[in-house]
């Protein structure tokens, strides 16, 4: 009942923003919810106690898809590009899952890294695919309805916090109920979790097919919003961010990851200028101080200002 | 569960909200000039730095008056100008954030040295309807695979380097049967390297192409490559490396006698010069992307480029300084232009008609923007070979291609340009 509020309002909120709001703001707020949806989805994953440092694959996957819809296929409808970014990195995480499922700690995480590196590798290559430089997407239609130009942006918000507040929605039944402690008990004792008669192997796979998943909705997202796909989205520092915005927000509530993303975003928008000779400074400063002060994340200090309250 | 009481998030609206209370450009104040450039990442050093550098040179000689004829008046049209400098480094996503942060910030944006913020850039520039002055991102796929009404490119595209660099080469070893490549993995390189390809086989029908090494960006280390190159049996190898990669190729090739054994072209070596100076083995044939650095007509602008800046930061300007200060005064030229006589601040669309097809003159000489339906530069081009003399690094034999002969015509691909024998 109070995920439903919690729901209705933030979908209030972010279509209001999405109506209201100047265009740059607009694009930093679709930017986060994308990064926050693939957060999301590496917070189902981090509750059975894996970190995956390749994200990144699934984000450019989502992205690429929808790219090559709109560039390829002459597939311009931004529906169509979500879904198909959702579905087409999903299949991969259905493959590699297999595989990846039946490893674990600093294994399963460098694994990852190298699955998201050869995609990269692959990219770099393909001259047609532009190499580094990448290329543009237009998504003009939105179901079939054709959007104005100055609209489209607008619209897509919409429609990514639609996206974004039915996922959390998802991962906040699943989490909260037997998946959910059954991912925690993998991630505090498998053997037992074996004993009692669940798969590890199982929970594991599907909670990596779901991140993977939701990685990839959140490329195609990323994708409509910038306009332009290059294979900097699958590169380790990309992969590299989403572990950093999940670490700034703590894995304890659904709403924690769109937070950091936001806090992410802006953090990196005013140091870029205002410090713009030492931005990347300012974000390790920011991290740092995180890391000390708030170990569990940014969402302690909501926790801690409700248990006071 | 409160969200709006976090701390974070309160801390995170206050700074939008002061974003937001930022000051609109008012008629009496400065014009603002967004200037994007790496001042972090490899591309700070040999292209980033001098091209902020000479932007913040240009900026404030501009404002004193000071710069040669035809730019004497103060500023543009007699206003001064101001810079917004913001860092290039982060990848595409990224710029384009930051680029439509800076739009409400500024007047004109000027900037991006990688072709894939450049491409990204474009379209998002188009739908902010800023105009914005692309000034040193090489691909020619920016106006090729698309038209723009705001975005307009200064500098020339890497088309004329490698199809310069092939003419000068075929005109000196006319008997030239083999060539094989060194560049880096990734678009720069791999288009470069593409170019010159064609270029050389349209020059020279039945050249063989021993071998294309395409070692990873940023590699460093290219024993392997030297040693398949030297193999090879190839007269000519080409690199468009840049930066640590350029350096790294020439101290580990020249001991090992890459250049001598085989005349190597540096299509973008000339940033490379004040850093490695005589290290450069005899006989390089080098590129500076167009008329700029040691190619630079003997004008009064160039010279004085070359003093001021040299003045201030101890080191002569790079090809990355003279198109920072070519887009500058472009946008300059086209201000004045569309200004005219008048007292009154002209507007955009006005500043956009003057750009389009305009012919100014820069430190690297005249350009004129004649690609792209009037959006893209071209310039003549210059290529030259290295030679010690007294203990310092000259540049000698330079030829000049006037800027016609190594551009494509408007409206033609620069690839099936070459490829289809370089004609008119």
């Amino acid at each position: 009942m109070k995920a439903a509020i919690v729901a209705i309002a933030s979908l209030v909120a972010l279509t209001a923003l999405a109506l209201l709001s100047p265009q740059w703001l607009v694009f930093m707020a679709m930017l986060a919810l994308a990064k926050g949806v693939v957060v999301l989805g590496l917070l189902v994953l981090m509750r059975t106690g894996l970190v995956s440092f390749g994200q990144g694959l699934y984000f450019g996957i989502g992205a690429y898809a929808a790219a090559l819809l709109s560039h390829h296929l002459h597939v311009a409808d931004a529906a169509v590009m979500l879904l198909a970014g959702a579905a087409t990195a999903g299949l991969v995480a259905a493959l590699l899952g297999l595989l990846l499922a039946g490893y674990r700690d600093i294994f399963f995480a460098m694994l990852s890294l190298a699955f998201s590196m050869i995609l990269y590798g692959v990219l770099v290559k393909s001259a047609a695919l532009g190499s580094t430089d990448g290329f543009n997407l237009h998504a003009r239609t939105f179901f079939g309805v054709a959007l104005a130009p100055g609209v489209e942006r607008r619209v897509f918000l919409i429609a990514g916090a639609v996206c974004a507040v039915v996922v959390a929605l998802l991962v906040h039944r699943l989490l909260g109920g037997h998946w959910g402690r059954l991912a925690t008990g993998v991630r505090d004792n498998e053997l037992r979790v074996a004993y009692l008669g669940a798969s590890p192997y199982r929970v594991v796979y599907v909670n990596y097919l779901i991140a993977g998943a939701m990685a990839g909705l959140g490329g195609a997202l990323a994708a409509l919003a910038v306009g332009h796909v290059d294979p900097e989205m699958t590169y380790w520092t990309t992969s590299g961010e989403f572990v950093f915005i999940a670490i700034l927000g703590g894995i304890q509530s659904i709403l924690a990851p769109f937070m950091a993303a936001t806090i992410f975003e802006a953090l990196r928008t005013i140091a870029s200028q205002y410090a713009p000779n030492v931005w990347q400074m300012s974000l390790g400063l920011a991290m740092l101080a995180i890391i000390m002060f708030l170990p569990a994340g940014l969402w302690t200090l909501a926790e801690r200002r409700r248990r006071s309250a | 569960m409160r969200p709006l009481s976090s701390f974070g998030l309160r801390a995170a609206l206050a700074a939008f909200v002061f974003l937001l209370a930022a000051p609109a450009s008012l008629a009496q104040q400065p014009i603002k000039v967004g200037i994007v450039t790496f001042l972090s990442g490899p591309a700070a050093g040999p292209f980033g730095i001098p091209a902020r550098n000479a932007a913040e040179l240009t900026a404030e000689l501009l404002n004193a008056g000071t710069v040669p004829a035809p730019y004497t008046q103060k500023g543009f049209g007699g206003t001064p100008i101001e810079l917004v400098i913001i860092d290039e480094a982060g990848g595409p996503q990224k710029q384009v954030a930051e680029y439509r942060n800076l739009v409400p910030r500024v007047d004109i944006v000027i900037g991006y040295i990688s072709s894939g913020d450049c491409l990204a850039i474009a379209p998002v520039a188009e739908e902010q309807k800023k105009l914005t002055v692309l000034f040193d991102c090489g691909t020619p796929r920016i106006f090729e695979d698309a038209s723009y009404k705001h975005v307009f490119r200064t500098g020339p595209t890497g088309t004329m380097d490698n199809v310069s660099v092939a003419l000068y080469l075929v005109e000196r070893t006319p008997n030239v049967k083999s060539i094989a490549g060194l560049n880096q993995n990734y678009a720069w390189g791999q288009d470069s390297w593409a170019d010159f390809e064609n270029a050389m086989k349209t020059l020279k029908p039945g050249i063989e192409v021993k071998t294309s090494q395409m070692p990873k960006l940023f590699a460093g280390q290219f024993g392997a490559e030297i040693t398949t190159l030297l193999g090879s049996g190839a007269e000519v190898i080409h690199s468009s490396m840049w930066g640590g990669d350029l350096e790294g190729l020439v101290l580990q090739g020249a001991p090992r006698g890459l250049f001598e054994k085989h005349k190597v072209v540096l299509s973008a070596g000339e940033p490379a010069i004040n850093r490695l100076g005589t290290r450069i083995p005899d006989g390089t044939i080098l590129g500076a992307r167009g008329p700029f650095g040691p190619f630079a007509p003997d004008t009064d602008l160039a010279r004085w480029l070359k003093t001021t800046y040299q003045d201030r930061y101890h080191v002569p300007p790079n090809y990355a300084s003279f198109k920072m200060t070519q887009a500058i005064l472009g946008v300059k030229a086209a201000y004045e232009k569309a200004k005219g006589s008048g007292n009154g601040a002209p507007d955009q669309d006005k500043i956009i008609a003057a750009l389009e097809n305009l012919a100014f003159e820069g430190p690297g000489g005249p350009v004129k923007m004649a690609l792209g339906k009037g959006h893209q530069a071209i310039m003549d081009a210059a290529v030259g070979t290295t030679k010690v003399e007294g203990g310092e690094l000259k540049i000698v034999d330079v030829a000049r291609y006037s800027a016609d002969k190594v551009n494509p015509p408007d409206g033609v691909k620069s690839e099936a340009w070459i490829k289809s024998g370089l004609k008119k």
